[in-house]
């Protein structure tokens, strides 16, 4: 356990009140029952018995944004939902946290060209921590999406301002493993130029 | 009962007031004045022999090309349709009827064209007429409510029109 100083006898422990208050906050991230197009229905799968994101302790979707730490933002944004969703983004109480769940709501998804009434991300309404890509998310990216977002809890300095911040270690999932022909930047150069080269047509 | 049958019926009845008509269309349709269209309706819905109890939509198309290039080879001149689809539940047939309307009224921009409303006579036209005016932009004269019903109620314009033009900003957030 990462919160544990040291162990000295049986039952003593000891942590620094920071840690502690991190590793309680991370493990009930409490979401706010809220989905507004198709990926709602992800997350509703996530939150169901086969994905279960209660694992995380970020099962608990409450009905009221002031009980709720998490806006999971499923599901196209338009300009007539814009301001609610700020709204209920203000109504929540600090500490808080947003994923933007889903294409529409990193960028405007589908929609970018031609949908007059789409917010062309949500981070254009609210500040949003962790964007979750796919049309719509795989359970297990939205999981991942949570993940990191635990791991933004757990570098939280609340108590001891002023510190310079950690790196970001996601702890759970670790960093992302990248193909080999992509590790180093040289290498994802030339597997890009390779890419273009092969997408350009032979001239007859 | 047949296309055919039923726009003899119709034309039995107002003769001239049918401007065009087509059979060989997949939905054979007539194209009426705006100003006879309650008439003409509460006779399709009325006559025993006809009996279209169901509006099934009301459709606004918007025929216009906004490239100037193109605009000479569209091969039609700038214009709105309003296509009414009527179907009998009893009689099981169906028909079209058409409406045909400037794109703008006294080709004054912004100044929107004007229909009369069925909604008397269907109470589905309510909110078919509603959206229409929202997407297209057609004004249904006498309708009980017509104000917007997808979009907010301050937006501008009127989104499914060919030239229409994407807000750069609503409300503070960014367009695009």
């Amino acid at each position: 356990m990462g919160w544990l100083e040291g162990r000295f006898e049986e039952g003593v422990i000891t942590t620094t009140l920071e840690q502690a208050i991190n590793w309680a906050r991370e493990s009930s991230m409490w979401p706010m029952t809220f989905g507004l197009a198709c990926c709602a229905i992800e997350m509703m799968a996530t939150g169901a018995s086969r994905y279960d994101i209660d694992r995380f302790g970020a099962g608990a979707f409450r009905a009221t944004p002031r009980q709720a730490d998490l806006m999971i933002v499923a599901g196209t944004v338009n300009y007539k939902m814009a301001s609610r969703v700020r709204r209920l983004y203000n109504q929540m109480p600090e500490p808080k946290f947003v994923i933007a769940m889903g294409a529409c709501t990193c960028g405007g998804g589908p929609y970018y060209k031609y949908g007059y009434n789409v917010v062309k991300g949500v981070d254009l309404i609210v500040p949003v921590d962790v964007y979750v890509a796919g049309c719509p998310p795989r359970p297990e990216a939205l999981l991942e999406g949570l993940m990191r977002i635990q791991d933004k809890v757990r570098a939280m300095k609340y108590l001891t301002k002023g510190q310079p911040l950690e790196n970001l270690i996601p702890a759970r999932s670790g960093y992302v493993q990248l193909p080999p022909e992509l590790e180093t930047p040289e290498k994802a150069n030339e597997f890009a130029r390779r890419n273009k080269e092969r997408a350009t047509p032979a001239k007859a | 009962m047949t296309a055919q049958e039923i726009i003899a019926i119709v034309k039995e009845r107002f003769g001239p007031k049918i401007k065009a008509e087509k059979l060989d269309a997949i939905d054979p349709y007539i194209v009426i004045d705006p100003a006879d269209l309650v008439e003409v309706c509460r006779f399709l819905r009325d006559d025993p022999r006809l009996q279209f109890d169901m509006l099934n939509c009301i459709s606004g198309v918007d025929y216009c090309e906004p490239d100037p290039a193109k605009a000479a080879k569209a091969g039609f001149e700038p214009h709105l349709e309003v296509v009414y689809h009527l179907s009998s539940f009893v009689k099981r047939h169906r028909f079209v009827v058409k409406l045909i309307l400037p794109r703008w009224k006294n080709n004054t921009p912004g100044q929107l064209p004007e229909a009369p409303s069925v909604a008397s006579l269907w109470r589905a036209a309510d909110w078919h007429e509603r959206e229409t005016y929202d997407l297209v932009g057609v004004w249904f004269t006498d309708h009980p409510d017509l104000r917007r019903i997808l979009l907010a109620d301050d937006w501008e314009g009127h989104p499914l029109r060919k030239d229409y033009v994407f807000p750069l900003e609503y409300h503070g957030i960014r367009g695009r």
